[in-house]
């Protein structure tokens, strides 16, 4: 797959010319389930220490794994949300390394043969730039524990809670080729997982993290070595892992070192990356396949029913939106790019008295008023003050001429802050626009009467109307219709 | 009263229905027993408290005539079956004091069918080993002794086989009714065979492997060691059945396996492997094995030449993937969450330190063994390929099967029971040729039982094996019961 068969890619300047950066990506995603991937045992997150722990998990002598069904479900929704070949038939291989925070000696994984094999993600950037990023493959494997440094003088304590959690591993190919797109892409996948309702895409728990390989070349070379950065766990800090590590690799190759594949790791404080292990210190993971484990095998028919009932990715929603609205590509991608967003904007779109008419200007609000304000106050729109249903009144009383888009506004405001029903809220506070054209004539008749001179000029200068309109709108508290009063000016001042 | 011990499991449950004595009077007999047989060193726990209470409650349902299929009688459980608060160590150092919260699905299929349990088994140490010699607890002393040209008893102690020694030696001893065991190469067959009893390695999936102390997971199989077919029969019955919590169980169900013991095995065509007749085989075990084909053949049976071409293969492949699978089975025993630990200055050391000082050199041989196989560049020379001649050792059973054999018949062993000490000590490879005979069966999932057949010239008995179709362990049934009926019993005259 080409990813950037659109316009040539993002270069980096050296001091020996331009270098391009290629990325490729393995996310992690934490399957959302109420049960790990081969025990009974609870997933919720931030339980006592060894609270979520079964005999299983904890690899007691003669226990065995048994998979959870659900994970496979999400697995394969996930695979069909990534418009991926899903694999009927997949192998379960034992990876294995010793470490505290692995119980069995042994991470169950699927080595070379995974439940999902080549997929692929658009990617929308900005100025209506796309790109397609191919997916390699996702496999299904068990979660590690977690080692407690900071509670006890001389030992670290081990908590196994998550231990045996369920893992998606979905691994793209290296399409990308700037930090931007990195970032995008992982914006994107986490949108998918959320819309398909498999990853809850929380990155601040460690639910969604990416290892980020990053090689540099000269455009046209073959691949450069790669160096993979371990376990980022935000969007912002994949892009600043990746700025610094394109420019570590160009300084070294270009000061006549050579890049030794490795692992490294991000540290946020500093923004760089750091060693973490040369390829020749790598573990011999010693994978076989898990005899614990038959093949996992279902037939098409699961996967069809499952298909069936996949909810509205965003890509769709975004197509839908753009058909049904009118709305620029851009404006449809903000709404849909969060599922409780778009679940939001859908909601307005239900309470609305004319969707046909009134659709495209619910999207202006949601994004313009509602998720400016939002943003200023750092409100998730789950916590936004103004309801769905709120926002439709104050749009289908904007829609139906009521009032105009100028006390809309305030309107709003009083609603954020004070909350309330907005057309009780117009009737009580006398926001009603005037639309009883004598009333507007009066108006019109004083302010012309009194600015002969500013008459005269808009005889000379008809664009002056505007001065006018103002003028009439601030005396009447803007509850006039703009375009009734632009048009009795015409005719008073004989334009 | 007569000794209760010298009964068989069948015979018992006949006198506890008719209330010729209680199981209470059965188990205090066993425990006597198995407190007089200390110095065979069969069991590694004793739990007479238990048994008793268990007994009791026995005894109170067989009074109100709701006694399970096993109600009251004594079993001996292999230390490698998790036995919820009672101590399961596998045999090794590593598990130290290890009290499992939880029962295996096979030994609480035994108390729901109200057994009883006089106590934990010795085996080898995770159940890797022949001769029960790699016991933590020391090797357990064969019930069989060399009968010396002029009657005496000559020369060391004799192993009872392995990896299940305790159960095969208790069992021959009388110190309980029956016994559970483990097979991953051969360790119910082998050691039934040294003690002159009956071992059934069930079909791959019969039997739940939850809360068995794994060895090799693809090959490890329950099964039950008793004085008669009969007795393994009963046993068996209550031992299977398929468990959700054991992917690799079947989901078959279980029949009435007592019901095939004594039924007419006419017209049943037994193959005869030309590949068993290896080279150097002594000619006892070779005039054993025409004997056996006789007596089914004059109970009716056909007897067939047939060719198990990769036989040769097995026993390297065997010891290819089951110490891989092992290697990765045992990681678990790392010092961090139970069993011992053997401090370090850091993490490295401390695993280091656990491992060496909590696993036997036989385990530490098999997991380096393991270990090496499974690593990059060498897992296609050896895993991958000991896979493939699996494949085609499997192809070669069916080949026959599909040809109309019933079963095989085979030696279960290319040699009587050995002294403690005298094979393996300077090359391995000597004690692992005991599974010539046997790792085959595990290496295609098969049933294969072992029965007593007849006695070597020292006067130590011999077993004949008969391997099955898969899950058609009821043929077994009826054509050991042939060969039972006419080799007798083997009974181990009481020294200790």
């Amino acid at each position: 797959m080409n990813a950037s068969a659109k316009k040539p890619s993002k270069l980096l300047r050296g001091a020996t010319g331009d270098w391009e950066v290629v990325i490729g990506m393995e996310i992690h995603a934490q399957v959302t389930s109420n049960a790990k991937l081969f025990s009974g045992a609870a997933t919720a997150f931030g339980g006592e220490p060894n609270s979520q722990v079964s005999l299983v998990d904890a690899a007691m002598p003669g226990m065995l794994p048994v998979i959870n069904v659900e994970c496979v479900r999400q697995a394969v929704r996930t695979g069909l949300g990534l418009n991926a070949k899903i694999n009927l038939k997949s192998v379960f291989d034992r990876k294995n390394y010793f470490y505290p925070d692995l119980p069995q000696g042994y991470q169950i994984s699927q080595y070379k043969s995974p439940i999902v094999g080549e997929g692929e993600v658009t990617v929308d950037l900005e100025e209506g730039e796309s790109i397609v990023v191919g997916i390699e493959r996702l496999h299904l494997e068990q979660d590690a524990g977690k080692l407690l440094h900071d509670q006890h003088p001389s030992m670290s304590l081990v908590d196994l809670n998550r231990s045996g959690i369920a893992l998606m591993e979905i691994v793209s190919k290296p399409d990308i080729r700037s930090s931007e797109q990195a970032k995008a892409f992982v914006a994107k996948l986490r949108s998918i997982l959320r819309y398909l309702g498999t990853c809850d895409g929380d990155m601040e728990k460690g639910n969604l993290r990416a290892d980020v390989n990053v090689s540099v070349r000269k455009p046209g070379e073959p691949l450069g070595t790669r160096c993979e950065i371990k376990n980022v766990n935000s969007i912002r800090f994949i892009g600043q892992a990746i700025d610094y590590e394109a420019r570590r690799q160009i300084d070294v190759i270009e000061d006549g070192g050579a890049i030794e594949q490795e692992t490294r790791l991000f540290d946020p404080n500093r923004g760089e990356t750091r060693s973490m292990r040369s390829k020749e210190e790598a573990h011999d993971y010693r994978y076989f396949p898990d005899p614990d484990l038959l093949p996992l095998q279902f037939s098409q028919a699961f996967v069809d029913d499952l298909k069936a009932h996949l909810p509205e990715l965003p890509d769709e929603r975004k197509a839908r939106f753009i058909n049904d609205f009118a709305l620029s590509p851009y404006d449809a991608g903000v709404l849909v790019a969060e599922r409780e967003s778009a679940e939001f904007f859908e909601a307005v779109l239900d309470a609305l008295k004319d969707r046909a008419r009134d659709g495209k200007l619910a999207a202006n609000w949601v994004i313009n008023e509602l998720f400016g304000r939002l943003n200023k106050e750092a409100k998730s729109i789950s916590a936004s003050p103004v309801s769905a249903k709120q926002l439709a009144v104050i749009i289908n009383l904007i829609g139906q001429a009521t009032i105009s888009g100028k006390i809309a506004k305030d309107l709003f405001e009083i609603v954020w802050t004070e909350g309330g029903d907005p057309e009780a809220l117009v009737e009580a506070r006398g926001m009603k626009q005037v639309t009883d054209l004598g009333a507007i004539e009066k108006v019109v008749d004083e302010i012309v009467a009194a600015n002969p001179d500013k008459v005269a000029q808009a005889k000379a200068k008809p664009a002056m109307i505007g001065w006018f309109v103002g003028q009439v709108m601030k005396a009447s508290g803007g509850k006039v219709n703009p375009q009734a009063v632009n048009d009795l000016l015409k005719i008073k001042l004989g334009l | 009263m007569t000794d209760l011990t010298l009964l068989t499991l069948a015979e018992a449950r006949e006198g506890l229905a008719s209330k010729s004595f209680s199981s209470l009077e059965l188990t205090d007999a066993h425990l006597k027993a198995v407190e007089d047989a200390r110095t065979l060193n069969a069991f590694v726990l004793e739990t007479p408290e238990r048994a008793r209470s268990m007994a009791r409650a026995a005894d109170a349902k067989i009074g109100k005539g709701e006694g399970g299929p096993l109600a009251g009688i004594p079993l001996g459980i292999k230390d490698l079956f998790a036995t919820e608060g009672v101590r399961t160590t596998a045999c090794s150092n590593v598990l130290d004091a290890f009290v499992p919260p939880y029962e295996s699905t096979v030994t609480s299929q035994l108390w729901r069918d109200d057994a009883v349990m006089l106590g934990k088994l010795n085996n080898d140490e995770f159940a890797m080993g022949s001769s029960n010699e790699t016991s933590c607890f020391g090797p357990v002393v064969n019930p069989w002794r060399r009968a010396g040209s002029n009657g005496a008893i000559e020369g060391t102690p004799l192993v009872p086989g392995g990896s299940s020694g305790g159960s095969a030696a208790a069992v021959a001893a009388n110190l309980c009714l029956g016994a559970t065991a483990t097979d991953t190469g051969g360790s119910i067959r082998q050691p039934a065979s040294f003690a002159g009893i009956v071992g059934i390695k069930p079909t791959y999936g019969r039997c739940s492997r939850w809360g068995i102390v794994a060895f090799a997971s693809s090959l490890d199989q329950a099964g039950p060691v008793a004085k008669t077919v009969r007795d393994a029969a009963i046993l068996m019955r209550s031992m299977s059945g398929h468990d959700p919590k054991d992917t690799t169980s079947a989901n078959l169900p279980v029949p009435d396996f007592e019901a095939s013991v004594g039924k007419s095995v006419k017209g049943m065509k037994i193959g005869i492997p030309k590949e068993y007749r290896m080279d150097g085989m002594p000619d006892e075990i070779e005039k054993l094995w025409a004997q056996g084909a006789d007596w089914l053949k004059a109970a009716g049976a056909e007897l067939v030449d047939i060719s198990l071409p990769h036989t040769k293969y097995a026993l390297p492949a065997y010891y290819i993937v089951a110490p891989a699978e092992a290697s990765s089975n045992l990681a678990r025993y790392d010092g961090v969450r139970y069993g011992l630990r053997a401090p370090g200055r850091n993490i490295a050391e401390m695993y280091e330190n656990t491992r060496a000082e909590g696993f036997g050199a036989e385990v530490r041989r098999r997991v380096m063994i393991g270990t090496y196989v499974l690593s990059a560049g060498y897992y296609d020379a050896y895993y991958l390929r000991a896979q493939k001649v699996r494949t085609l050792i499997k192809k070669d059973f069916e080949d026959c099967f599909a040809k109309g054999v019933h079963a095989i018949l085979t030696p279960a062993t290319p040699s009587a029971a050995f002294g403690i000490g005298e094979k393996g000590k300077a090359d391995p490879v000597e004690m692992y040729l005991n599974d010539i005979f046997t790792v085959t069966v595990n290496m295609a999932g098969l049933p294969g039982i072992a029965v007593p057949a007849g006695k070597d010239a020292q006067g130590l008995p011999l077993g004949l094996q008969l391997i099955g179709r898969p899950f058609d362990e009821e043929t077994l049934f009826s054509l050991g019961e042939v060969v039972e009926q006419a080799a007798g019993r083997f009974v181990a005259a009481k020294w200790w």
